[in-house]
């Protein structure tokens, strides 16, 4: 038999990597978020005991979510002892118990389970941040303490939203499930757009002196990989390229003082090139199926970055045209301004700055910086100094991020001396 | 479950509607509510009189004041309600979206508090 510490190690090990999934395995047969978590954490304290004395069952999955509903049987049991309206739903469960051999051939079953859990937290009946909350907290296993610093929130604040969503699940009735074939599109958008939240949170903090915070990054790779896993459809396919690409470029992105690097300043050595294999070839992928949508045709612009050898070897024509394709598809004035840039490097300054300033102009991105950042680079290349510094200037106050902060007032400095 | 879906629309918008349009929603009203009859969803439904009608009354001191007007004077108006059976909120929704005014205007769901 091995050491208690090992077996302790191995515990700790399958916690990691299948608490999750035996979770949202609960929260099915349980029928409720706080007692499924409950059940859990008994099931794993139960096995300490009983894995030291008898050994890690063959199947430690079905081990933990049978043992967790017998725990959970056994608290409303108890309850129910005091409170003889619970004593009806214990009997209930007794009833919908499956046959333990069911129980340890659900693989496929669980999955479902996983993909239930994440369309139930991003439920569009839901508030944008409750479900990026339970999210992170449900199906990633992030405790509330580091969701609250992720998002530069308070943990008290964190933990209300979730109680509040867990709330309305349990009285609205929102249900466990993978939604039809009809709402599927605009529900998976749902769950898409709550990953690329996380991503771009991670990627691009809104606030802070951190550019990056690799951990959301990586939880929303993560999320990303799960997706594609138990249901790639195009778009899951297509916002995993484009995180993969744009993480890909992480270890370049910034100085070695935590200073912003920019994509034609970066070293394009550092850039993690397994990974930007993975990311060109789930583009190809997506492309392919040509249901493709937003998502996927970023991650073709990341690709067409990621496959130029230096800044000057990238093919702007093409990615003008992958911007023109966008627009039609989910036309947005941030993905105008992107565009705008893009016919700057194809065309020459001045016909980014028409379109830049006829952006502007429509008040679209009036308080947005990085449309003034853009402005001020342009202004800057044509030799447009006055306009350059006011449009660098305009665009630090609307930054709050220490890093992007830090790189326009360079800018501001090397224009005041230049010549 | 039960889940009362409250109609909000712009009311004034009914006034300036052509008849032929009224007729038509008229229209798609009946055939909704004939739908979730024959479904099952539906358990009762009506619509409400314009809320220059309304009287909000409030007892405070143990006096009686009823005062003119809505509670709340707000851009949409609750013209009326479907208190439905589902056996879920997407269910819920489903329904609610069915709804005419859904279209115009804004139905909110709200489940039934059930006390035992």
């Amino acid at each position: 038999m091995p050491p208690a510490f090992e077996i302790r190690q191995q515990i700790d090990h399958i916690y990691r990597s299948d608490s999750r999934r035996v979770l949202a395995t609960l929260i099915r047969l349980l029928g409720d978020f706080d007692r499924a978590e409950e059940a859990m954490h008994d099931a794993f304290m139960a096995a300490l005991d009983a894995w030291a004395r008898d050994g890690i069952p063959d199947n430690p999955r079905a081990w933990l979510i049978s043992t967790g509903r017998f725990k959970a049987i056994d608290a409303i049991r108890r309850a129910a002892r005091f409170d003889a309206a619970k004593a009806a739903h214990a009997g209930q469960l007794d009833t919908s118990v499956l046959p333990p051999g069911l129980i340890e051939d659900t693989t496929g079953d669980v999955e479902d389970d996983r993909l239930r859990l994440i369309f139930t937290c991003c439920h569009p009946a839901l508030t944008a941040d409750a479900r990026i909350a339970l999210t992170l907290r449900e199906v990633c296993g992030l405790g509330t303490e580091a969701i609250a610093r992720a998002f530069l929130v308070s943990a008290p604040t964190v933990a209300q939203r979730i109680v509040r969503a867990k709330g309305k699940i349990r009285d609205a009735r929102i249900p466990y499930q993978v939604p039809g074939r009809e709402d599927l599109p605009d529900r998976l958008d749902a769950v898409l757009h709550v990953v690329y939240l996380v991503f771009n949170e991670g990627y691009s903090a809104s606030s802070g002196d951190a550019i990056v915070r690799h951990d959301l990054c990586d939880e929303a790779i993560r999320l990303g990989r799960l997706l594609v896993d138990l249901l790639p459809e195009p778009e899951a396919m297509g916002l995993l390229a484009l995180m993969l690409l744009h993480d890909a470029r992480r270890h370049a992105r910034t100085a070695p003082g935590g200073d912003l690097r920019l994509l034609d300043e970066q070293d394009r050595s550092l850039w993690n090139r397994p990974q930007i294999a993975e990311g060109l070839a789930l583009v190809e992928r997506a492309l392919y199926s040509r249901r493709f949508g937003p998502y996927t045709l970023q991650a073709a612009i990341a690709a067409v970055h990621a496959e130029a050898a230096d800044a000057a070897a990238t093919d702007w024509r093409q990615i003008v045209g992958i911007y023109d394709v966008l627009m039609r598809v989910e036309p947005s004035p941030v993905a105008a301004l992107n565009r705008a840039v893009a016919v700057a490097m194809r065309d020459g300054a001045a016909a980014g700055l028409a379109l830049i300033d006829a952006i502007l102009g429509r008040g679209d991105l009036a308080d947005y910086g990085p449309a003034h950042a853009a402005r001020a680079d342009l202004c800057r290349r044509l030799g447009r100094r006055e306009e350059a510094a006011a449009a660098y200037a305009r665009a630090l106050e609307l930054t709050h991020q220490a890093p992007e902060r830090r790189f326009l007032e360079r800018r501001i400095r090397e224009i005041a001396g230049e010549p | 479950m039960r889940y009362l879906c409250l109609i909000y629309d712009d009311e004034s918008k009914w006034g300036t509607m052509p008849k032929a349009e009224v007729d038509a929603m008229m229209g798609e009203y009946f055939a909704f509510t004939e739908g979730v009859k024959h479904s099952g969803h539906y358990v009762g439904g009506e619509a409400l009189q314009p809320t220059q009608t309304a009287t909000s009354v409030r007892v405070r001191n143990g006096k009686i004041s009823a005062t003119d007007g809505p509670f709340a004077e707000t851009k949409e108006q609750l013209g009326g309600y479907y208190l439905i059976n589902a056996k879920d909120l997407n269910d819920a929704i489903q329904v609610a979206a069915k709804i005419p005014a859904a279209r115009i205007g804004t139905v909110e769901i709200r489940p039934i508090m059930e006390f035992n």
